[in-house]
Parts: C-alpha cells; structure tokens; sequence
C-alpha cells in the first residue's frame, strides 16, 4: 500500500452518505463519510449534521437493509405485528383477533398510507417502546400482501417482490414480507457556498459555487448540506446530484483560472504524516481484547437506537459519551492484518476512526436542537393539535398555536453548523436560512384542528401582505 | 498452484446431518499475493437465519481466527452496494460463479449442506484472496468503445427520441453490472497473468498488460455492450469502430458458442442474443469492407 499526493487547483469530494455511521443501512459498504470527515477534522464546516433520513419500508438483512418500495403500500399492502410480543408462530397461522395492524387502528382516515415520517415513527416506536417487533434480534414487522391475488401483484409489483425473493429467499406473495425503517439519506453534509444574484438566484460560474470554506475545495451530491435543509423530497437526491453536479463545474474552471502558488512542500510533509500515521496503526499491539468490527457494532447500535426517529435529551447526551468512550477504545484496538498488501483491515479501521467526529456532530446538533423539523423529532418538544371542541376557544388556541410557530421558526429556522474543535469536540453555531423568496409556513398533515390553524395562518399572512397593496394602490 | 488437501477431512463434513444447522463451516482458497501459492482455510462462525456470503465473510472478518482458533488475518474480498448493482462482489461460491450479495447461506446448504466453499475467480489474476483483477475486462469495454462520445459540455438541446419497442429490447443488455460471471464461464476466455518486471513502472506495467489483453478475446460483455451502443441513435455514429474492434483480434470469430455466459449472468442478459446479432453485423461488416476496398 502506497501513499501518493495529488496536487490540483480544485478538488470536488463527492462522497456520498454516511450511513456506515449507523451499521446496517440502505446504503453502500463504501459510504463511511471518512472523506468529509477527514475534511471536517482539518477545518472545513460540516453543517446540519442532525438531519439523517429514514425510509420506512426496507427489508433488514444480515448485511444491510435493503428498500422496499412504498408502492407496496399503495397497492394494498398491510402493515401488522403479532399482538403478543415475538409470537412464535408462522404468520400465516396468527388469526385476525391476535394481529395488531397498528397504522390503521391508530389511523383510521389514512391507514396504512399515512406520510413516511409518521409511518417511520409508527414502525420504530412499535418496535422499540412497545417492544412488539416480530423478532427479538432484529427489529421488524410484518408488511402482508399474502391477502391480494397473485396476479394483480405480479402485474403491479413484480419487480420489488422479485428483489425480496432473491435476497431473503421467500416469496412474498405467501409469506409476509418483514420490514424495518432504515437509515437512508444523509441530509448533513460539508458546508457549501453559493453566489448570490440580484433577484436571489444563483450567479452561473461563479468560483464560490458550492465551495466549502476552503477556497479551491468544493462538495457536491449528497456530501454536501444543501438544498434539502431537514427534509429529502423523494427522487430528490437525484436533483441535488445533477444540479450541484453541474454548476460546480463552470465554476471551479473559473476559480482554478486565477491560478495559485506552488506548494510541493506541504504535499510531502502529508504524505509523510499519513505514511507515519499508517506505520504507528499497524505497529499496534496485536491480540487486544476489542477489534474495530466489535467497535463499529456498538457504534452502529447506540447510533441506531438515539439518534434516527425519535430523539430524546437524555439519551442523546448519554450516547454522547458512549460515543466518546468508544472512540477511546478505537485508539487502542488492535488489528488483525498487519501486511502492507491490500490490507482490507487497516483501511477499516482508519475509516472507523472517522466515524466518531461525524457521530459527535450527529448527536450534538440533535442534542442542542430543541424542537422538531423534518426529519429531526423530539417528541418532549412537539407541537401539539388543538384538544378545545368549541369554536372560539380553537380560535384563540389556532392563535396561540400560529405564534409559537412563529417563535420557534425565528429561533430554529437556521442551519446547524459544526467546526471541529482542538479538544475533538463539536463547536456548534447557527446560520440564519435565507427565506426572502418563499415564506415559511406549518407543516399541519394530520395535525387535530390543523384546519382551523390554517385559516388563522392565512389570515395572518393576507393582513401582512395589506400595507403594501394600500400603499401601492394610492 | 494449489497445494495437497486432506480429503478424508472434506468427505466427513459432507456427511454430516441435514437437520437445521448450528454453525455454518467455510473453507475458503486463499493467497497473500499476486503470484503465490494458494491454500486453503477453515473457518466456523454460528449460523444465523437469512445470512448470505456477504455477511458470512464479514463475520469471518470479525472473528479473525480459523476453525482451530488460531489468529488469521481476515479473508480479503470485493463489495459495495450488496445489492447485485455494483458488480463487484463476483466469487465461485461452491463451485459456481455468482455474486456473494445474493448467495443466500439457506440456499446454499440445500446444494451442500453445513459447508461453504469460496474460491476467487479463476479467469482474473488474483491480488488477494478473493479479490481479482478485473482489468482486462474494462479494457475489453475500451476496446469496443462501450459509450456514447460527447464532445463537450455544452447544451446540445433535447435528445433523440427512442421508441417504446427500441428501449425495451436496449434496457436489458443496459443492466449490465461488469461483474465477470460471463468471462468466468465461458471456455474461449483464459486468464492472462503479467508479473511486474524489475524496478517496472506502474506506466509502462499498465501498457504491457493492456498489450497482451488486447491480443486475446473480448468478453461475452463486450460483445454485448458493443451491439447496446450500436444501437443506440447517437452511438451508432461510431459502429464502424466498433465492428473493427468486433472482427479484429481477439473478436466475435472467437466465441464457440458455449452459451455457458447467457447461463451465470446474474442480470439475465440475453447475452446469446447480441452475439448472434453481432455476428450477423460482423459478417454483414466484413462484406461492405470487401467491396469499399
């Protein structure tokens, strides 16, 4: 194994998600963030770490999770687990009276078709607060489409049922499939910038295009923080792929044309901090009690249980220092290869080392965050629905309801930013979101009196927008 | 080379009992480096339901010990997106080529019950225990141009259209994933295995490997993306260089129609397909040269 530096006038780091953070996610072996990480650790702001994605539907495997396409769940796919806690039996022999099909008992108007966070929500608190997943190593219910006809679903689905087949060996036409959220999308990533135009758009071909604060380092795709702030649209990691994808490049030719100094001396001095780095891990006592896979588990596991769905103070602040501790333990692990040859053990083992900065960002931002906005919930700062029944008093809570969420928005409507402390800590600040072209306003799907909030919102918004039409009028 | 085996060992395991198992036993053929000899381990991990090779090998990797518990270093192999997209993943797994990822361990052990073999692919030089060098197959895709050229960046506005019929017979032999099942099958492609010569540059190493592939047959996949990008309305701009590369050295005349390619292709590519119509290209090609002379 080598070393090599690669002096250039610009580099674009396009590396994906982190979901190795968590263990077993719908993403690839090679989606570590150990390259943002390593960004991260040198200077460069990572910014709305919290905001992590999950997808309701995947299929839990041994390796990863694998997405089950919500189609399923449009075509009439139902979603249950048994009611007495990791029922032994074959699903096909639990009759009706002891299947608890929880979305549509706990909502009757849109049953299994609730939105995917509340559906996300739903499966994961069934399987961790109730404890009623199917199976007691590994979370999961039942998402049964054994009640349609065989030809219908392989007119309609053919394609998805065909990839549960292959990779978990059962047809689920006869069998239900079993199904747990998986963590999907990073919306976090490197701080980018973005020139601003006159009419509040973006200036093509401009050097600071989705530059990080590193002038000549640029991050595109889903490394990078923008474009879906807390929540990911679906299809769209695909628009934040082609479109910084494409207007980075005018403008790192325009930034690299204004050239820069020779600096071969500050390649060599890196390569040999990494050479030295690399000889110190592999130099590592050998047989130690922890090994970097144990490690990553653990990590994976504590990730998992506080820091996707639901999030509460007490157990972020706890993970915390787990995080913390295990990371005490990575400096000591030992390694099971100590060859210089395509030593897959050693690379492992660097890039675990880069999970725990990105980790710290997670749980801190999470933790420092009190309120919930998009893929970000905490249920001890939820705003609740309207409980009055009569006319006048849902007013006058619609009332109070629309200033707390004014409150909340100029106080929480900013990006989480995170610089990487000397003691390896996160230092977090915010930065204000530029809102001049489209106001915020609630989010109320599903929310009890969200009709009467919105009739309050929109008035608010019309008697704002009346001094001007007056003044424009006369 | 692959050094003597205790078979006595082998055949007790095979007649071990069928009933649900309690551990799964793995013999992998490993080697440390290009050029070494080959050997094989033993490991044991527990059985769990719903595993696959993917995760047998990861667990393997955690254990770090062999099934007589002394310290190994962890089996080295190939993967990433452990869905059969990537392609790299591709391993002989009791036997046959297929892709680790969808190897179900349940699956496996109706063919051989409680044991699992892993061996690297025999048609790509090894670099480490299960990991090849797959170069020669993306030299293969270079060799028949296997993309659609753009000159530039610039906005070329929309298009050409392509009709329902036309997609539906290109998208299949596009869900090609360049794992090598195809090359590993087939009789007519051999390994080609270069050492580095003294104090040789990477350079000038790339350069005679490429030299020596480029002698020898293109790849079922090869084959098949050519005809793709033949037929695609831009791409066929470029079918002339493409049929050279198809009737040159190392072209379609080489394949014996085996069909054993169409059989392993996790994808389900019609394989057979673009080469019978590359061969009728080919010859179709042949004539039209023999004329503008």
């Amino acid at each position: 194994m080598k070393f090599r530096a690669f002096p250039a006038d610009a580099v674009i780091l396009a590396s994906g998600g982190c979901g190795l953070l968590y263990g077993r996610s719908t993403m690839s072996m090679i989606c570590t963030g150990s390259a943002v990480s390593r960004a991260y650790q040198a200077g460069v702001k990572y910014a709305n770490a919290e905001f992590i994605q999950v997808h309701p539907t995947a299929v839990p495997g041994a390796d990863k999770l694998r997405l089950m396409s919500e189609s399923a769940r449009g075509e009439g796919g139902r979603v249950w687990v048994p009611r007495t806690p990791q029922d032994p039996r074959d699903p096909k022999d639990i009759p009706a009276a002891d299947r608890y099909y929880f979305l549509e008992e706990r909502y009757p108007q849109y049953g299994n078709l609730v939105p995917r966070d509340i559906a996300t929500r739903e499966i994961f608190d069934i399987c961790t607060t109730d404890g009623l997943s199917v199976e007691k190593d590994r979370l999961c219910v039942y998402l049964d489409l054994t009640h349609i006809p065989r030809e219908t679903l392989d007119r309609k689905l053919g394609g998805i049922l065909e990839i549960y087949e292959k990779f978990q060996g059962v047809d689920p036409r006869d069998t239900p499939m079993k199904i747990f959220p998986a963590v999907h999308y990073s919306m976090g990533g490197l701080w980018v910038d973005y020139e601003k135009s006159a009419s509040g758009g973006l200036v093509e071909g401009s050097p600071r295009n989705q530059q990080t604060n590193v002038p000549g380092l640029y991050a595109i795709g889903e490394c990078d923080y923008q474009y879906h702030g807390a929540n990911r649209l679906g299809a769209n990691s695909l628009l934040s792929c082609i479109f910084s994808g494409l207007f980075c490049a005018s403008g790192v030719i325009a930034g690299a044309a204004r050239g820069g100094k020779e600096q071969g001396r500050l390649f060599t001095a890196a390569v040999k901090r990494q050479e030295d780095r690399h000889q110190a891990i592999l130099s590592r006592p050998a047989g130690g009690d922890s090994n970097p896979y144990d490690i990553h588990g653990r990590l994976g596991d504590i990730m998992t249980r506080v820091a996707t769905v639901v999030r509460r103070n007490d157990q972020l602040s706890q993970a915390y220092d787990e995080v913390c501790r295990l990371e005490d333990l990575w400096r000591h692990c030992s390694l099971s290869d100590t060859g210089n040859w395509t030593n897959q053990n050693v690379v492992f083992t660097k890039s675990l080392g880069d999970m725990f900065p990105i980790a710290k960002l997670i749980l801190k931002g999470a933790l420092l965050r009190d309120e919930c906005r998009g893929a970000h919930y905490k249920p001890d700062f939820a705003m609740p629905g309207i409980e009055a029944t009569d006319p006048a008093e849902q007013r006058a809570e619609a009332e109070r309801w629309c200033d707390r969420f004014e409150a909340n928005t100029r106080k929480w409507l900013k990006s989480t930013i995170g610089s990487h402390g000397a003691d390896g800590h996160p230092v977090i600040t915010y930065e204000d979101v530029d809102t001049s072209l489209l106001p915020p306003r609630p989010r109320l799907y599903g929310l009890v009196g969200g009709d009467v909030i919105e009739d309050v919102w929109r008035e608010r918004q019309a008697m704002a927008a009346e001094p001007a039409a007056v003044g424009a009028a006369s | 080379m692959i050094r003597a085996v205790d078979t006595s060992e082998l055949v007790a395991d095979q007649q071990a009992e069928a009933s649900p198992p309690r551990e799964i036993r793995v013999r992998v053929l490993r080697q440390d480096a290009p050029g070494e000899e080959s050997y094989w381990a033993r490991f044991t991990i527990p059985y769990e339901p719903n595993m696959n090779v993917i995760s047998v090998l990861q667990r393997i990797a955690a254990l770090a010990k062999s099934h007589d518990g002394r310290r190994v270093a962890p089996v080295a192999w190939d993967c990433s997106c452990l869905e059969e997209v990537c392609g790299s993943c591709t391993m002989l797994i009791n036997g046959r080529v297929r892709m680790a990822c969808s190897s179900l361990v349940d699956n496996l052990f109706t063919e051989s019950p409680g044991e699992i073999e892993l061996r690297p692919m025999t048609k790509f030089p090894v670099v480490r225990d299960l990991c090849v060098d797959r170069g020669r197959l993306f030299r293969s895709l270079e060799r028949v141009k296997a993309w659609v050229p753009v000159d530039d960046s610039y906005d070329h506005g929309p298009g050409p259209r392509i009709s329902p019929e036309e997609q539906e017979d290109a998208y299949p032999l596009a869900t090609c994933i360049s794992c090598g099942c195809c090359m590993e099958a087939c009789p007519q492609f051999n390994k080609i295995e270069l050492s580095r010569r003294e104090g040789e540059a990477d350079e000038a190493f790339e350069a005679r490997k490429q030299e020596a592939y480029d002698k020898q047959f293109l790849g079922p996949h090869a084959i098949s993306q050519a005809m793709l990008f033949n037929g695609h309305p831009t791409g066929k701009m470029n079918a002339d260089e493409r049929m050279e590369s198809l009737t040159g050295q190392g072209g379609i005349q080489m394949c014996g129609n085996a069909q054993n390619c169409v059989a392993v292709c996790p994808k389900r590519i019609p394989l057979t397909r673009s080469i019978a119509r590359a061969g009728r290209a080919a010859t179709v090609w042949a004539i039209k040269k023999f004329f503008d002379r």
